[in-house]
């Protein structure tokens, strides 16, 4: 399998703060990676950086073999990365097509023409002239996606897609990421639900403290060896849960 | 023979317009224990943290300190009877001392004057392992002088029950050792700590007890390995059916 994204020794601090500590990561083209981990584990910091958001101190990003560490965010668009922002950060006074035009703007290829968005997200296309400070939180959270795609990305970063959500929202929100996948986008996704990252992904990368604490196949890993790395295997060592 | 708690928190709530943070929160914290409070984004432990320091105001229930109810009484008059924070960011002024930031944190919050404020002040220095550093300009310092400044600052007001806020991210691994000897020496002083935090490694390697929040109720409190081994704490950090 062709490797898309590796990430090596990556370091990023926000002044002197250092959130991730060393961070490698390879992301398979086509695959699906969720990223999980505890509240301050780098998981934003760690999307932030490959979509150029975040400069990195220390380490490297590469992407189909080129060395994108100090290129500009809309560069690595151009590139075909692209970002949906944990907490959506539309433009509430543009309306639903002017959000997503935004997006095309740095677009790496026309494959995700207007209607081909609308007809992947049938509820936001009777939204279009809508307002985004009028939707509802399932609408805007299609709409930050919507408004990836426009960038025609081969690699779409997904930053808590979940977090406030009603179940069907998100059920319906995954069974579009999977038609994505289908489409041959490989995707990264920070999901806090551990069963819905596992279903829905291949790989499964858990961080802790801003380093890997773990990093397999979802079939070769089991629910203790995920929480141990979770949590920290220091942290629940001498007991053991049924 | 029992020592009436430092602190007991009785079925306290809270509500932001319709959204229901804190439903019926009770914690009993004796005197001299390290407490860890944990649980997902959204857990209400930041409204915790308010409600007992008085920033948020119940809408019921009760909070006691050292047995006075100091349920209605504002943040400066619960920080004179005893109650210490730090906060998330450190902002120290930067352009006064290291000392001098301590003393205000004497003088300001604790309500001493003259000598007794410079012995707090000197005191809280010595307790949080920056003395060394006591003219230097609070701006000048790296992140984990900052967080002990704020530490120092916070004992200075000599709290019997110091609340800690998430002091212990973005380290470094020997970094980190250092902060977990303080706040251990700290609590080993006497001073009881109710600690927020995320980074489970060094919250354990002090707090002796924790209490799960998830979704403004207590889930567990306890032993700490027990409290992370349990399945209802696992399913509120990891989601429903964690495999």
């Amino acid at each position: 399998m062709t490797t898309l994204l590796e990430v090596t020794g990556l370091e990023v601090f926000y002044g002197d703060f250092q959130a991730l500590f060393g961070v490698s990561l390879s992301v398979a083209q086509g695959g699906a990676t969720a990223l999980v981990g505890a509240n301050g584990a780098g998981k934003t910091t760690l999307l932030r950086a490959i979509a150029g958001a975040q400069p990195a101190a220390r380490g490297s990003i590469s992407y189909r073999d080129q060395n994108l560490t100090t290129a500009p965010p809309y560069q690595r668009i151009a590139q075909g990365i692209a970002l949906v922002p944990e907490g959506r950060k539309l433009f509430p006074s543009l309306t639903v097509e002017e959000n997503i035009q935004v997006g095309a703007a740095a677009a790496a290829s026309k494959q995700w023409p207007l209607d081909r968005i609308y007809e992947t997200f049938p509820m936001i296309a009777r939204r279009r002239g809508q307002r985004a400070s009028t939707l509802s939180g399932g609408e805007q959270q299609a709409v930050a996606i919507a408004r990836a795609l426009a960038a025609a990305p081969t690699l779409l970063l997904l930053d808590e897609i979940s977090l406030g959500l009603a179940p069907l929202i998100v059920e319906a929100l995954y069974q579009t990421l999977a038609e994505l996948r289908q489409a041959g986008t490989t995707l990264v996704i920070v999901e806090q639900d551990l069963r819905r990252a596992m279903d829905s992904c291949d790989d499964l990368v858990c961080l802790l403290e801003g380093r890997v604490a773990l990093a397999a196949p979802v079939p070769a890993l089991t629910r203790d060896q995920v929480v141990a790395a979770y949590f920290g295997e220091t942290a629940t060592s001498g007991e053991t849960a049924t | 023979m029992k020592s009436s708690p430092a602190l007991e928190v009785s079925d306290v709530a809270k509500s932001y317009g319709s959204l229901a943070v804190l439903t019926s929160v009770s914690l009993e914290v004796t005197a001299g224990e390290a407490v860890g409070i944990v649980g997902p984004n959204g857990a209400g432990k930041t409204t915790l943290l308010d409600l007992l320091t008085g920033t948020s105001r119940c809408d019921a229930g009760q909070v006691k300190l050292n047995g006075q109810d100091v349920t209605r009484l504002p943040p400066p008059l619960r920080a004179r009877q005893g109650l210490g924070r730090t906060f998330q960011v450190p902002r120290p002024l930067g352009d006064l001392t290291v000392f001098e930031n301590a003393l205000v944190g004497a003088m300001r919050a604790a309500g001493l004057r003259g000598r007794p404020a410079y012995a707090a002040a000197c005191q809280a220095l010595e307790s949080a392992g920056m003395a060394r550093q006591a003219n230097a300009k609070a701006g000048s310092l790296r992140l984990l002088d900052r967080k002990r400044l704020e530490l120092a600052r916070a004992l200075a007001m000599r709290p019997k029950v110091l609340l800690l806020d998430e002091i212990a991210g973005g380290l470094s691994d020997p970094e980190t050792e250092v902060l977990i000897g303080t706040i251990r020496a700290v609590n080993a002083g006497g001073t009881t700590i109710v600690w927020v935090e995320h980074v489970m490694r060094v919250l354990t390697a002090v707090a002796t007890r924790l209490v799960c929040l998830a979704d403004g109720r207590v889930i567990a409190d306890g032993p700490p390995a027990a409290v992370l081994a349990s399945d209802d704490v696992r399913a509120a950090f990891l989601g429903g059916g964690v495999l």
